[in-house]
């Protein structure tokens, strides 16, 4: 409330009383931002969760062995790419055995990827798979995969890595192709 | 409305200074607890980073205006387009109108001052030392930050020793801006006078109220995610990195969800500004008070739920995309309706050219330039064709520089001879106008065209196909870029002296608010005894 001329006693309660309620809102605004600071690291965790709950992009579903049975779907194919990065650049020769292959939904293939330390000391490296389209994440089963652990390299080693895998059969019918992408890092922790 | 003036009625006593006039020399800015000195540091300083950041503008322009690379290596024109864009952020449009906020906001609801004066000396002075740590950036090794204002990882981790220093630079810009913001809430919800109840505030302080919360919202969301940048590269997180379980695509949804409000902060206030002056020169009542207000809150509102559209391309879900689409046209209708409303206000409205009328009109027509090209953004597949070209860089120059920096010439057009007590050369203020209103369509104009015809931004070299509308573009860059200078000389030239202005100042229109009962120049410490309201 504003205040008017009157006694200096009745001016300072009411000084006080503006005081205090500048107070209480100025720490109630300090701790709106706070909560809004807090906001941005939790969305971290709440897309991991809204990850879990559509199958979009899920990287714990990426990284796990599924079991499935193989059960071939006839008369429909679907166009698989295989992509590679490594982006620490130059620690790395990394590459897919072939671009592309057709599979059908429900049957086990396998491919193979090519992995070479530059580096003249050993390495442990880790590879981070990716689905493309997202959507598409939750129908491609790995039942083996190199990227489930780390993987140790001797100072320039180079290996063949495979990775098996089932489309499965109930993937949308608008999905008629998508892509395994893996990024190789060097694992932490390694030297 | 009536104010009575007196200095022997002062019950005012949270802060201590001297209640006859400023203290002497560099003491009154350094301690400055006045709002009216804080205002005028705000706006001097920005400004001073107008120019600056117009500088980097024009460097940019320059090594545009013919295909091949002619003036500075490519690293530098990565590292002028991201300053450019820092500075001209949180550097020029946001500080111009803390400084108007800080200025206007006790006049117009009869306050004595802001809440927190000292709080307020503290958010400014912030400012200066942050714009000098970013700005150093440019003479220390690895370069400025060149990876765009955005900063997305990984590119921006890669920056050199630049980076922990922007990181820092911005992190004290968020802290000033939410200090400003906070002093704002305060003032607006605790000191109006008796009788100015919310639904009779002034429309410019409306839209600060409004603005405030935003800022207060979204920069610590922002200053989580520069945290995250910095942990990341020194700490060993990996927020953003495959290779520990992050994702960089994480890093844009965060720094959208602070991005978009951003966009409204540095637009709401101009509506505000927009709304005062029009009614003014129309000498009407603004049409349609309340659904202004309403409009407002529901553009900031929307402003929470439409981040995705600026990141189309990620390779979205189908049913994101959709509702990122549909929320985002979704604020056409309030901002149709704000338009609507001004038009309103000047039809059968009894107009007078003024030069802040003539801002105000050339912010309605650009703005919804901007506006719609903003619609053509929103609708997703057109946008995988618009996505990072010249076209984004049209539209939101369409609604930041004659949206927001017209708005805030038109506030200081109308504010100035109020602030000063004199009235500034017209003449010359409406040359500024007509050059700054056709070289600004001539600078932002074709970068619709080279957008469409493929010409991808933050490049500093192209196609020769795009060569034509480049050099214009650059040659309205520095018809533009010239022209502020005649500002410079007609604030400069009103601040030093000039024909005395009245305590209405617009006498010819019809000034409405408290601000106008005051004298031209305020007394230094005004309406110390709250004015009635009724």
């Amino acid at each position: 409330m504003p205040v008017t001329d009157r006694s200096p006693l009745i001016v300072k309660d009411v000084t006080n009383d503006r005081e205090r309620s500048h107070r209480s809102l100025t720490r109630r605004l300090w701790l709106f931002a706070a909560c809004f600071f807090a906001f941005g690291f939790a969305l971290v965790p709440l897309y991991d969760v809204l990850c879990d709950v559509t199958g979009y992009g899920n990287r714990s579903r990426l990284v796990e062995a599924s079991t499935i049975v193989e059960a071939p779907v006839e008369n429909r194919s679907v166009t698989v790419e295989f992509v590679s990065t490594a982006p620490t650049f130059g620690s790395w020769e990394f590459r897919p055995e072939v671009g592309k292959i057709e599979v059908q939904p429900g049957k086990l293939y396998e491919a193979t990827f090519h992995a070479k330390n530059l580096r003249a000391q050993p390495i442990v490296a880790q590879a981070v798979p990716s689905i493309s389209p997202l959507q598409a994440t939750r129908y491609f089963q790995k039942t083996e995969c190199f990227c489930f652990t780390p993987q140790p390299f001797a100072a320039e080693e180079s290996r063949e890595f495979t990775v098996r895998f089932i489309v499965d059969p109930t993937l949308p019918n608008n999905i008629d192709r998508l892509t395994l992408g893996y990024a190789m890092y060097d694992a932490k922790g390694s030297s | 409305m009536s104010t009575v003036q007196t200095h022997a009625g002062h019950a005012d006593t949270h802060h201590d200074h001297d209640h006859h006039g400023p203290a002497k020399g560099l003491r009154r800015w350094l301690f400055a607890t006045n709002h009216k000195d804080i205002g005028t540091m705000y706006l001097v300083f920005s400004l001073t980073m107008f120019f600056v950041g117009g500088t980097m503008a024009m460097i940019i322009r320059a090594e545009l205006f013919q295909p091949g690379l002619q003036l500075v290596d490519p690293m530098f024109f990565n590292s002028m387009t991201t300053m450019h864009a820092l500075v001209m952020i949180f550097g020029a449009v946001m500080p111009a109108f803390v400084g108007l906020a800080n200025w206007m906001i006790p006049l117009q609801i009869g306050a004595p001052d802001m809440a927190l004066p000292r709080m307020n000396n503290l958010s400014f002075w912030i400012l200066p030392f942050a714009f000098l740590l970013l700005l150093s950036t440019l003479f220390v090794e690895g370069g400025a930050p060149a990876s765009g204002w955005t900063m997305y990882p990984p590119l921006s981790l890669q920056t050199g020793n630049a980076f922990p220093m922007s990181i820092f630079a911005i992190h004290l810009m968020g802290a000033s801006s939410i200090m400003g913001a906070i002093n704002v809430i305060v003032t607006i919800m605790n000191m109006r006078a008796p009788g100015m109840t919310l639904l009779k505030m002034p429309l410019f302080t409306w839209s600060w109220l409004i603005t405030a919360y935003l800022i207060i919202a979204v920069m610590p969301v922002l200053a989580g995610a520069v945290t995250m940048l910095l942990t990341d590269h020194f700490f060993g997180t990996t927020f953003f990195s495959a290779a520990g379980g992050g994702d960089p695509v994480m890093y844009q949804h965060i720094f959208w969800f602070f991005g978009h409000p951003e966009v409204y902060i540095m637009i709401l206030p101009a509506f505000g500004i927009v709304s005062e002056i029009i009614p003014t020169f129309s000498r009407k009542r603004l049409f349609g008070y309340d659904a202004m207000v309403y409009a407002i809150a529901s553009i900031a509102f929307l402003s929470f739920i439409v981040w995705a559209h600026h990141m189309f391309t990620v390779g979205m879900p189908l049913a994101g995309q959709m509702f990122f689409m549909l929320a985002t046209m979704l604020i056409a209708v309030p901002t149709g309706v704000k338009v609507f409303n001004w038009t309103a206000t000047m039809y059968k409205g009894s107009l007078t050219f003024e030069p802040p009328m003539l801002f105000a009109i050339s912010f309605l027509f650009m703005f919804s330039i901007g506006g719609f090209s903003g619609l053509m953004l929103a609708i997703v597949p057109a946008d995988f064709q618009y996505h990072d070209s010249y076209f984004v860089v049209a539209h939101f120059h369409y609604v930041l520089v004659p949206g927001a920096v017209f708005a805030i010439m038109a506030a200081a057009y109308f504010w100035l001879p109020k602030w000063t007590g004199h009235m500034y050369n017209q003449k010359l203020a409406k040359a500024h106008f007509w050059l700054s209103t056709i070289f600004v369509n001539v600078l932002f104009f074709p970068q619709h065209f080279l957008g469409l015809a493929g010409m991808p931004r933050r490049i500093p070299d192209y196609n020769t196909q795009f060569a034509d509308w480049n050099m214009v573009s650059s040659i309205g860059a520095f018809g533009f870029g010239l022209s502020q200078l005649i500002f410079l000389y007609i604030v400069w030239q009103c601040a030093r002296g000039g024909v005395k202005a009245t305590d209405k100042v617009w006498d010819g229109g019809m000034p409405h608010g408290l601000e106008w009962t005051l004298s031209s120049p305020p007394p230094y410490h005004s309406f110390e005894v709250a004015p009635e309201v009724k």
